[in-house]
């Protein structure tokens, strides 16, 4: 059983992510169906509440939530709570009246789910906000890894780019961490945060360096028309330094992986070829997104969900 | 002849290291004597037996947002949660609406506040016109009309010759200078302290080297100038060493910190609760210690609220968008009194740095017990254990980390000119 609302990996317990992760195994088969579609959430309300445009996690939600046959309502906001003059605390009350069973959040701004989850009877989950945690992400990326690697303990998970500003990294370090797999972080040194190390990783500003020995290599997405200039000089000097092609994926193990969370820029982060061929795994962390998510829904929205006379065999409809 | 004894309490008067039993007499709201057994022959008795006796408070930053936003506070609700505070004088920042930078608005703030509240309210003026940092004040008339300090508060002169010159010209009428310091080009979008704790949280930070290199370059400017600097609001521990070695130098610096700043720290945050966001934001545990050793010292010299309401409304909203500030009156002295409960402080030197150093810095006549003086007094005990509620108090908005929490420390009584204006559980009295 996980908790009420699923706001960040820093607040999970391994044992949480474990069933989160073997829930996602169960509901991947319900994909690969001719009719991918079962009734466990039938009858109960998924309401997406992105304040910040994403159409991928956004689709995927409601991909994840149509597949179990909940009714997903899409309550997008495009703008901020200053510009609707409209407080959080009323956002989230009045979506309250309207007695939804789960609802997620995105927001450009650290904490506003958490501060959204106080007020709201509903169970919230965290689509990612600001730069501090984007939990459904990390776990799709843990399940891919395990995936590929049957294992998470004595693996080196290298994590490169701007980690000050990315949600990502932070909610995958926790993950990986708590599964017992190394973390390394690199990047120019002024997208690595005060502190870096408290998190539980060591930080690197060497691209060589940090992909020796590892088996996973994640490079994350650069906000570039906002960062150039200001954290790096140029895309050119910093796809040299800090991009990834074949050539410079030999530091890695043999065996590594590429992932991305997406979308790629392509030929800065990753280059061109390397985005869309193995070792990359990126449409798998993309398909895995579905099955990640469904396993929350069923676990978060569904926890009540069961009608009566119909507990025994809600498993069963998976 | 209109005769209060206040009988039997702990009195303590800074002004004189006066620490013993005993009572106040006060005639026609001026003290007479302080002493073992007053006669209460025709006297009003307060019994203050257990409690102590105290000067009352003086508070050098607050803002009580009238002229312009009385929908946050205004005279009448910032001086009762003043005196509930214990405070019997605050001075109010000009960053209201129209700005306090014309003698007009000083003169209303005073008029206002002479009907409506219970507090004393002494106004500072803008340093700038319209705090925009760029052309100083006319301080010789905005003295006149009865601004007793000069502040941009909440906004930085940024522009060092400007600053020179406020500071030059500051001598001309002899107030001091507040400045709120930080350099904004630092401090960038930062909304919380950066460390450990903002890395952890993702929200954007602001390092304690923004207001020290502002601090800095403020206690160069005072070098400069000889004029007086007050520093308002210090919450970096590396400011601290900056206005020791000021002082040790014999310029005219003073600084003042925030019960905020000297009891919470930035792990607070991680609630994303707005009323942990204020200007500058929460440092870290260690900043802490540091800010209250130096307030035991004396490196720092007073506490200030730095009083700053907003409504529920404009809080509730994301971290980063929420105004600064939270409000302080009301619980000053509960969470500081905690200093003398860890025995970092004596209680006279406690009350020395919320009554007779503040009332100094900003030449009033409060602060002191002595006969002859202004009988403002407040009576506090220091051990009795009450949960403070926002609503049941008297300030307008309810933007405090405190609210529903336990403290210990609570003003029983606050006498302004002699007149009982506020009774705990009684609440405020207007004559």
């Amino acid at each position: 059983m996980i908790g009420q609302d699923l706001l960040g990996i820093d607040s999970l317990e391994r044992e949480n992510i474990e069933l989160i992760l073997e829930t996602a195994e169960r509901m991947q088969e319900i994909g690969e169906r001719d009719v991918k579609k079962v009734p466990t959430l039938r009858g109960r309300t998924v309401v997406n509440l992105f304040f910040e445009p994403s159409t991928r996690t956004q689709t995927s939600f409601e991909i994840a939530g149509k597949r179990l046959a909940a009714d997903v309502v899409n309550f997008s906001s495009g703008s901020s709570s200053l510009s609707k003059a409209e407080s959080l605390l009323d956002t989230a009350k009045t979506l309250d009246a309207m007695d939804p069973d789960a609802v997620i959040v995105r927001h450009r701004v650290a904490g506003v789910p958490q501060r959204i989850a106080d007020a709201l009877q509903a169970p919230v989950i965290n689509a990612g906000d600001g730069a501090h945690e984007h939990p459904t992400q990390a776990l799709l990326d843990m399940l891919t890894v395990y995936q590929e690697k049957g294992r998470f303990e004595g693996l080196t998970v290298a994590i490169i780019g701007d980690i000050a500003h990315s949600r990502v990294a932070r909610s995958n370090i926790y993950g990986f961490t708590k599964l017992g797999a190394e973390v390394r972080v690199a990047g120019p040194p002024t997208m690595l945060p005060v502190g870096v190390e408290s998190l539980g990783v060591k930080a690197y500003t060497s691209l060589r360096e940090v992909l020796d020995g590892a088996d996973v290599v994640m490079a994350l997405r650069i906000q570039l028309e906002r960062l150039t200039g200001a954290y790096f000089p140029s895309v050119r000097e910093y796809s040299a330094t800090f991009g990834i092609d074949r050539a410079k994926l030999r530091f890695a193990k043999s065996d590594a992986i590429v992932m991305h969370p997406g979308p790629v820029n392509r030929g800065v982060e990753l280059s061109n070829e390397l985005t869309d061929d193995r070792p990359s795994v990126i449409l798998d962390q993309v398909r895995n997104g579905v099955a990640l998510r469904m396993a929350l829904l069923y676990l978060i929205a569904g926890r009540s969900a069961v009608a009566p006379g119909r507990a025994a065999n809600t498993a069963g409809d998976l | 002849m209109a005769r209060l004894l206040i009988r039997g309490g702990r009195i303590l008067d800074p002004s004189v290291d006066h620490d013993a039993v005993g009572d106040l007499l006060v005639e026609d709201g001026v003290i007479s004597a302080v002493g073992p057994d007053l006669p209460a022959d025709e006297c009003e008795v307060f019994e203050a037996g257990g409690k102590w006796v105290a000067p009352g408070f003086v508070d050098l930053h607050v803002h009580l947002r009238e002229p312009g936003q009385e929908y946050k506070e205004d005279l009448a609700s910032g001086g009762r949660a003043a005196v509930a505070g214990g405070f019997t004088s605050v001075a109010c920042m000009a960053n209201t609406d129209p700005v306090n930078d014309d003698p007009s608005v000083t003169k209303y703030v005073l008029e206002r506040a002479s009907e409506e509240s219970p507090a004393r309210i002494h106004p500072i003026a803008a340093a700038t016109r319209g705090l925009q940092g760029e052309v100083m004040t006319e301080m010789a008339a905005l003295r006149d009309a009865g601004a007793v300090a000069f502040s941009d508060d909440g906004r930085v002169v940024m522009d060092a010759a400007v600053m020179r010159r406020v500071l030059e010209y500051s001598k001309l009428v002899g107030a001091p200078v507040v400045v709120h310091s930080e350099d904004v080009g630092l401090r960038g979008d930062g909304v919380m302290n950066e460390g450990v704790v903002s890395t952890r949280l993702g929200l954007p930070g602001n390092p304690v080297e923004a207001e020290e290199i502002q601090v800095a370059r403020d206690i160069r400017l005072a070098r400069l100038t000889g004029a007086r600097l007050h520093v308002a609001h210090v919450s970096a521990g590396g400011s601290v060493e900056l206005i020791r070695q000021a002082k040790e130098e014999g310029l005219s610096v003073t600084a003042e910190v925030t019960p905020h700043h000297l009891a919470l720290c930035d792990d607070l945050v991680a609630s994303f609760d707005t009323s942990t966001k204020m200007a500058p934001p929460l440092r870290s545990g260690r900043d802490a210690a540091v800010l209250r050793e130096a307030l035991a010292e004396g490196v720092i010299d007073c506490i200030a609220t730095d009083h700053a309401p907003h409504a529920d409304y404009e809080k509730d909203v994301e971290y980063t968008a929420a105004p600064c500030g939270v409000i302080g009156l009301e619980t000053a002295f509960a969470v500081v009194s905690d200093l003398v409960r860890s025995g970092e402080m004596s209680p006279l030197e406690l009350v020395r740095r919320l009554s007779t150093s503040p009332a100094r810095i900003f030449d009033l006549k409060s602060g002191t017990l002595a006969a002859g003086a202004l009988a403002d007094v407040v009576v506090v005990d220091p051990d009795e254990q009450w949960t403070y509620d926002p609503a049941d108090g008297f300030s307008k908005s309810r933007n405090s980390p405190w609210a529903g929490q336990k403290l210990t420390g609570r003003v029983m009584a606050t006498f302004v000119d002699g007149r009982l204006v506020y009774r705990a559980g009684r609440g405020v009295v207007m004559q």
